[in-house]
């Protein structure tokens, strides 16, 4: 009788791992062995049949690659100039959707409407845009604005703000409504009690609605720096292929093009713990400012 | 500023937005139903004859009709597996106590960071090792391992939301822990399910670079790979990808005008209160 029990009590602790094994083994498999294998080969001169260890000259021939270094600060501006305004936008928008501005139920629609596109298609319909004789030259020479007709993705210095601006174009769309529904579950006396001492629209938003957004702002800061280093590589796929020249290559990109075009595994393999390694760095320092700001003001 | 300005600045941004939003869509849309003649004189009026000749020609051989069938499988398995893996991991996470738990959940959360190119290189490797490239299997089952980590955390974190008491009057009347999970957990979690559905099939559905090196065999290809093909070969008949892109959107779509009342108060329900 007392085994039984026992028997039944250990079954009873060893149930919930049966529930998270489908899911543990599925990530072991996938992201486990593959961190591992990226690592150790990353130390392999795998040029040669013998794969033998070289240390970090992998390392060291990523480092000392100006191309490497390029794709990087083109990271570092997609997301100095993105990040931001996605952030501010987002703001903005939730807030006309939450005071229900006339027409917010279709403006809430479409909104989201380029969510539903896929990158893919947003960047190649955006191509077609942008090209030098596209449709948006052509308007812009209708209303006689000619010097404002560039060459928007073929010319190195403009191309990476083009790509900017479709990344935006795309990724707002969540932001407006992840702000938003923090917004529905704002207590409305908040609101009511600032429109009794008439406050202004402008001081509304900036001691009112943006405190209440703190928690989901950096909850989307840290979305957004990953997308900008991990999910950027289907638009530089279809709109500029990196091009022209290296003007909007990207660490990512610089990794698929090693791989599986130039076939170069042990830079690629590097580059891949490299990039890696800068994630981890921006989330932690994320994390880190945010536990600063966080202590101060609780 | 005064209330008035406010209120004119607000409407004039709200539709300067719209029009920047609907411009692409309005582009790809009369695009498809021009011919290639009136596409280069005519870019910007909608077509004065339209034609379905493009969707034709994107369809022609079967080989694009196969490529949304292909992207529908993926999508479907992917999505529905990662969904009843999920629901069982995040009972567990949410409704059980055991050693290890909130570590082995932030673990799974924080998985989220991992670029997927950094994944990709030796996963090619091994799948081409044991003969899986060009194999649904293996692409369903990395799609299964990107979408788990978020959809364990949305459902996480709803599932807390839900009384342990309903729970408690369940086992009292015999329902073990699976049936508890499928007869009470479940049901009363249409918000997050649906949002998992319909975010997790947009992205396996949009997916470019996994299936790009994964699925290399042309009878194998996915919409989106299928999408960029069309963009070199249809390079002087713009208006065939223009067409092929809105066929390619419409189940995406449909998705999300079946799934948008949930949608948001899904997002709401999640994690994402305080």
């Amino acid at each position: 009788m007392k085994k039984l029990y026992l028997n039944k009590n250990l079954g009873k602790k060893i149930q919930p791992y049966f529930y998270i094994l489908p899911a543990i083994s599925v990530v072991c498999f996938i992201y486990l062995y593959s961190l591992i294998k990226l690592f150790q080969n990353s130390f392999l001169n795998l040029a040669v049949p013998q794969r033998n260890f070289i240390g970090f000259r992998n390392y060291i021939s990523v480092l000392k690659d100006t191309v490497f270094w390029e794709a990087f600060s083109h990271n570092l501006i997609i997301i100095a100039v993105a990040v931001p305004v996605l952030i501010f936008l987002s703001i903005l928008f939730s807030v006309f959707l939450y005071e229900k501005i006339r027409g917010w139920k279709t403006y809430r629609f479409v909104i989201f409407l380029p969510y539903i596109l896929s990158i893919t298609v947003t960047g190649i319909a955006f191509g077609y845009i942008f090209t030098y004789n596209g449709i948006l030259n052509s308007i812009l020479r209708l209303l006689k604005i000619d010097f404002f007709a560039l060459d928007w993705l073929g010319s190195p210095k403009i191309a990476i703000f083009t790509v900017i601006f479709v990344i935006i174009w795309k990724e707002l769309g969540f932001g407006v409504i992840l702000f938003y529904s923090r917004l529905m579950s704002v207590p409305v006396e908040i609101y009511d009690a600032a429109k009794v001492d008439g406050v202004t629209w402008w001081k509304n938003l900036v001691y009112i609605t943006i405190p209440q957004l703190k928690t989901v702002i950096q909850f989307y800061l840290i979305l957004l720096i990953i997308t900008m280093f991990s999910w950027i590589f289907n638009y530089i796929y279809v709109m500029t292929n990196g091009g022209p020249g290296t003007s909007t290559n990207v660490v990512e990109f610089y990794i698929y093009k090693r791989a599986f075009f130039y076939n170069v595994m042990n830079s690629a393999n590097a580059a891949s713990v490299i990039l890696f390694i800068i994630v981890i760095i921006f989330i932690f320092v994320q994390f880190k400012i945010r536990i600063r700001i966080g202590g101060g003001s609780e | 500023m005064s209330d008035k300005a406010t209120g004119f600045f607000k409407h004039l941004l709200y539709i300067i937005s719209c029009i920047i939003i609907m411009f692409p869509l309005y582009f790809i849309i009369v695009s498809a139903f021009k011919t290639k003649k009136e596409y280069t004189l005519n870019k910007f009026l909608i077509p004065s004859l339209p034609t379905i000749k493009n969707f034709i020609t994107a369809l022609r051989g079967h080989t694009f009709f196969l490529w949304m069938a292909n992207t529908i499988l993926l999508t479907v398995f992917s999505v529905f597996i990662c969904l009843i893996i999920a629901s069982f991991a995040a009972y567990a996470f949410s409704k059980m106590r055991f050693y290890g738990r909130d570590t082995i959940l932030n673990l799974l959360i924080s998985l989220m960071i991992v670029p997927p190119i950094v994944l990709v290189i030796p996963l090619y490797y091994m799948m081409n090792k044991i003969n899986f490239t060009d194999n649904y299997i293996s692409v369903i089952l990395i799609y299964v391992a990107l979408l788990l980590p978020f959809s364990i955390f949305l459902l996480t974190s709803f599932f807390i939301t839900i009384p342990n008491e309903l729970m408690e009057a369940a086992s009292i009347d015999g329902c073990s822990g699976i049936a508890i999970l499928f007869r009470i957990i479940l049901p009363l979690s249409k918000p997050p399910i649906i949002t998992l559905i319909v975010v997790n099939s947009l992205w396996v559905w949009s997916e470019l670079l996994i299936a790009l090196i994964f699925l290399q065999s042309d009878k194998m290809k996915t919409a989106m790979v299928g999408i960029t093909i069309f963009q070199g070969r249809y390079l002087t008949n713009v208006p065939v990808i223009m067409a092929a892109m809105v066929m390619a959107t419409i189940p995406m779509l449909v998705l999300y005008l079946f799934g948008q009342r949930y949608f948001i108060s899904g997002i709401t329900a999640g994690a994402l209160k305080g």
